[in-house]
């Protein structure tokens, strides 16, 4: 089932010419609108107008998750704040969120993207869409709720966490499509097989998951203790948010919706071009977007790009799962986090030179992460009581600037290895 | 009056207080008194020893996170109330004690008991006018 045929469909010569007009709108209005992108062609002697081609496209410059701090919170934004409708933030790594904004028609572009997505794994206007994702300044949420809006299903904005309810209302209101984490659908399932709960006879049919990385095990055990057919969703908000790419029903890869999206694979080192087919670090350029375009945006994702047609008939070139990433981010809980997060509230709460280590696990299909941090003699003392007002501090900072939960482990000295020149800060033990 | 206590951090993880003793050992410091405080996660190893500084500065360069922070020590009479009339004094004064452990001695028939208040001048007032005894420094340092 298609939501736009005619775009979903099209030929990949006239995806090219489509895309190449796009590019050069879009780059009028960035040229015009957005001092910090007028200034990087500038300075390249790069207009708008040398968009030959698509190829051409390379002459310009990266854009990377600091050009987005660094013009905190609207800089980067192409349109007057009038016509920005709603911002979405995600977390920064100094504790400012990065800050996207969107206009009325990028609203509706993001719901038809969605709508989209959502057609093509078989959801329609009589389907019950239990949207897990977080509600909020994350994309998740009202990103899927506005797409399944636009499809006409029935939408249960239960956002996430409560198992209990989860489970409750997906019975009582026979939730046919659920949107979550994948971790946290599993989490769902275990939880429910703990209650007694047959998933078999419930309406349940199909799961859209995503933001965080999971792998085929992970779809197996899914589509078997749900009953359901699992499907991988691409996005960030940077980009747009979820919808930036869809897994159709062959499960081959991930459609990118490349009339909204030019995508490049370069080499995350040289940040040469590389051809489809190889793996490499996934550049976007939006076409479409008003307040927010984004020229050449390095995702820090690692994937590879396949032209091939597809079995289902869409053209659109699909990527793989993403398989990693060229930076430290980890995704815990769906929620990014940059081990600098740690390091920056260590250094504010007055440590000169923080040793510490994440240490992330998977406990009963749910993401654990417990920071070790090293006792320097400053924040040492003979009392319990004072070494437990540190912890719960530090807890407590943990929790606001990162957005998750995270267990404190104070540990000695110089017990946190340190490597050649640079400490390891992360242990990452899931298994996906 | 005020006695020398060495504060040492522990992980709760097998070895570690082997590893203090063996580095204090090592150093033929000798460990006089000692208490343990714990929490899930850590520990907390209190020492009194024949030479706090020199036990300072080793455990500091062995790598531990150390402290050193003043505490009276106190001779209980071994009998009857011998404890419980000093924390009453400390309690009329309002002294808040944050932890104490007892130890004894050869040299002496009385219990021995170490308090770590946060009002210690004022505790140690309190406790003289009362005829209580304190030891100082060199009394429990070099005790037998």
């Amino acid at each position: 089932m298609y939501w736009d045929r005619e775009f979903e469909t099209m030929p990949r010569e006239k995806i090219g010419e489509l895309q190449l007009e796009r590019l050069k709108a879009t780059l009028d209005r960035v040229y015009n609108n957005v001092p910090f992108y007028k200034k990087a062609m500038d300075e390249r002697g790069i207009k708008p107008s040398d968009m030959k081609s698509l190829d051409d496209v390379r002459k310009l410059p990266f854009t990377v998750k600091q050009d987005l701090r660094d013009n905190y919170p609207f800089g980067l934004f192409a349109v007057p704040m009038d016509d920005v409708v709603r911002v979405h933030a995600s977390s920064g790594t100094t504790g400012k969120p990065t800050v996207v904004g969107y206009t009325l028609n990028d609203i509706n572009t993001w719901a038809g993207l969605m709508a989209r997505a959502l057609t093509m794994v078989g959801a329609g206007k009589s389907d019950v869409v239990q949207n897990g994702y977080g509600y909020g300044l994350f994309t998740g949420g009202m990103g899927v709720h506005y797409g399944a809006e636009r499809i006409g299903a029935t939408v249960v904005p239960i956002s996430g966490g409560n198992t209990g309810r989860q489970l409750m209302l997906m019975q009582d209101f026979s939730s046919t499509v659920l949107t979550c984490t994948p971790s946290y659908a599993l989490y769902l399932a275990e939880e429910g097989e703990n209650a007694g709960l047959d998933f078999k006879k419930l309406p349940l049919k199909v799961g859209v998951f995503g933001a965080e990385p999971w792998s085929e095990r992970m779809r197996h055990q899914l589509e078997e203790k749900l009953a359901i057919k699992a499907y991988d969703i691409y996005g960030l908000s940077e980009v747009l948010g979820p919808g930036v790419s869809m897994e159709c029903p062959a499960q081959q890869g991930m459609h990118i919706f490349e009339d909204h999206f030019l995508a490049e694979i370069i080499d995350p080192e040289s940040g040469e071009p590389l051809p489809f087919g190889q793996q490499g670090e996934l550049v976007f350029t939006s076409l479409t977007k008003e307040a927010f375009p984004i020229i050449r945006y390095r995702t820090r994702d690692i994937t590879v790009l396949n032209e091939e047609p597809c079995s289902c008939g869409r053209t659109h070139v699909r990527m793989r799962r993403v398989t990693g990433r060229t930076d430290d981010m980890l995704i815990i809980r769906g929620v990014n986090v940059f081990p600098s997060q740690v390091e920056s509230i260590l250094l504010e709460f007055g440590e000169t030179e923080p040793h510490y280590l994440l240490v992330v696990d998977r406990k009963g299909n749910l993401d654990d992460l417990e920071i070790w941090v090293e006792l320097s003699e400053k924040w040492f003392s003979d009392k319990v009581r004072q070494l437990e007002e540190v912890e719960g501090r530090l807890k407590g900072r943990i929790a606001s600037v990162l957005g998750i939960s995270a267990r404190i482990k104070l540990v000695e000295p110089r017990t946190i290895p340190r490597s050649e020149g640079k400490a390891k800060r992360v242990v990452d033990k899931r298994e996906l | 009056m005020k006695i020398k206590q060495i504060s040492v951090f522990l992980e709760n993880k097998s070895g570690r207080l082997a590893r203090v003793t063996r580095v204090l050992a090592e150093n033929k410091i000798n460990i006089r008194a000692l208490s343990i405080a714990d929490t899930t996660d850590f520990g907390i190893l209190r020492l009194i020893v024949n030479d706090p500084d020199t036990a300072h500065g080793i455990l500091k360069e062995n790598g531990f996170s150390v402290n050193v922070t003043d505490v009276i020590a106190v001779e209980i009479t071994d009998s009857p109330g011998g404890l419980a009339d000093p924390l009453a004094y400390l309690k009329e004064a309002s002294i808040n004690i944050e932890y104490l452990y007892a130890f004894l001695t050869r040299a002496s028939q009385a219990a021995l008991v170490v308090f770590r208040v946060e009002q210690i001048d004022e505790a140690i007032r309190v406790l003289q006018e009362k005829g209580i005894k304190i030891l100082g420094g060199k009394d429990v340092y070099e005790m037998l």
